[in-house]
């Protein structure tokens, strides 16, 4: 009997050990250009929970990882808002998912997260990843991070991750739009030109018992 | 140093205004003011990219470590002191921390100059503005994916890249690899 206990708990810290290291990994890990992303159900600032399934005649997503409490994320709203309205008529609505660990952020809440949607009038879904589990498997690590999906037989593939455009300071003077440039592609059949991009922005919110990504 | 070169130079401006050096002394103004290196009031170093690399690639035997930070990113100022503990501690053991400030440009007269003015700072801070981070974040690591904190610590060519948070005893854990 003590032995079955003693096994138990060593087969449970196994786990946790393991849980452990692959949000750790979550920086470097997560999804690739190519891979079929898996869906989700999360809720939604409305109450309601919302998958990628729900979409039923979408062509693919534009997921976009985003909060409230980051000065890059404020900065791209307005550009979020502008690629919702332009791309979800297409078939690539955005799906916006707040990742932050609302304990670390208190103003990321999902009260805060209906607020701002409010004051800045969201016109798609603003998810709250509570428990955090969404986030790693993209491999997102900061605020903004885009993730562009298109949606296949076989599921949705990552097509495109990295940033919105080049210039986070004024949106008059970016060069290229790489989410557009990425979503104009796939609506025309076409390669991607930029497939991945870097760009600076708030590293994701997680307890530091869980994860080195802080 | 070029701080140093301005100040002669706008002396030299002001004290023969009434000469016709003057015309030359301006030019010779623009060409300081249009090297890499802009400076503003309160001597914030300010850097583009291009000028900022050579901060990544000294060879002088010194170890130096180059923490990206904001006074947005809370967890960055968490770690600040510990990166200042690290200056005070070791700078005359061949060690140099130099703090990257990624504030916005516009936010530098009214959050970062008199941040660094109630903290402090002893460490060198210098400001990186360079809205093309696509071309740059790679440059500086490719593993770095952009979120902040992150830092680098190197001697010569050997160079380890964290984006991660630090606590005092997990850096200069870091750091003694390098000092041995």
């Amino acid at each position: 009997m003590k032995k079955t206990i003693k096994l138990i708990s060593a087969a449970c810290m196994v786990l946790l050990i393991s849980a452990f290291t692959i949000s750790k990994t979550g920086g470097s890990g997560g999804y690739k250009i190519g891979d079929i992303a898996e869906d989700f159900s999360l809720k939604n600032i409305d109450g309601n929970m919302v998958s990628l399934a729900d979409y039923k005649d979408a062509k693919g997503y534009i997921v976009t990882f985003t909060c409230n409490t980051c000065p890059y994320a404020v900065m791209y709203e307005d550009r979020i808002i502008a690629l919702d309205k332009k791309y979800a008529p297409k078939g690539y609505p955005v799906i916006a998912i707040m990742p932050n660990d609302t304990n670390i952020k208190p103003d990321d809440d999902l009260d805060a997260m209906k607020k701002r949607a409010k004051e800045k009038g969201f016109t798609f879904p603003y998810l709250i990843d509570k428990e955090q589990t969404v986030f790693p498997k993209y491999g997102a690590t900061k605020t903004p991070h885009m993730f562009v999906l298109k949606k296949t037989k076989k599921g949705n593939v990552v097509k495109y991750i990295g940033a919105i455009d080049d210039n986070y300071k004024d949106a008059s003077a970016v060069t290229t739009k790489y989410v557009e440039e990425a979503v104009d592609a796939l609506l025309a059949g076409e390669e991607i030109k930029e497939k991945e991009t870097k760009a600076i922005g708030c590293s994701i919110k997680v307890a530091k018992a869980t994860s080195s990504v802080n | 140093m070029k701080l140093k070169v301005l100040f002669i130079v706008l002396f030299a401006m002001v004290s023969c205004k009434q000469d016709n050096k003057s015309n030359q002394v301006a030019d010779n103004l623009k060409e300081v003011m249009n090297k890499d290196i802009v400076l503003s009031g309160n001597d914030l170093e300010i850097y583009d990219f291009n000028g900022f690399e050579k901060f990544l690639n000294k060879k002088d035997d010194k170890i130096y470590i180059v923490n990206f930070w904001a006074t947005w990113c809370a967890p960055c100022v968490k770690e600040l002191p510990y990166f200042e503990k690290l200056n005070k501690n070791y700078k005359n053991k061949g060690v140099e921390v130099i703090l990257v400030s990624l504030d916005f440009p516009h936010l530098y007269e009214t959050k970062l100059k008199p941040f660094i003015k109630d903290k402090k700072l002893a460490s060198k801070v210098i400001a990186l503005d360079d809205v093309d981070m696509n071309s740059w974040i790679p440059k500086v690591d490719k593993t770095w994916s952009g979120s902040i904190p992150a830092t680098i610590i190197y001697k010569n060519s050997n160079k380890k890249f964290f984006e991660q948070s630090f606590t005092y005893d997990e850096l200069e854990t870091e750091l003694k690899q390098f000092l041995n």
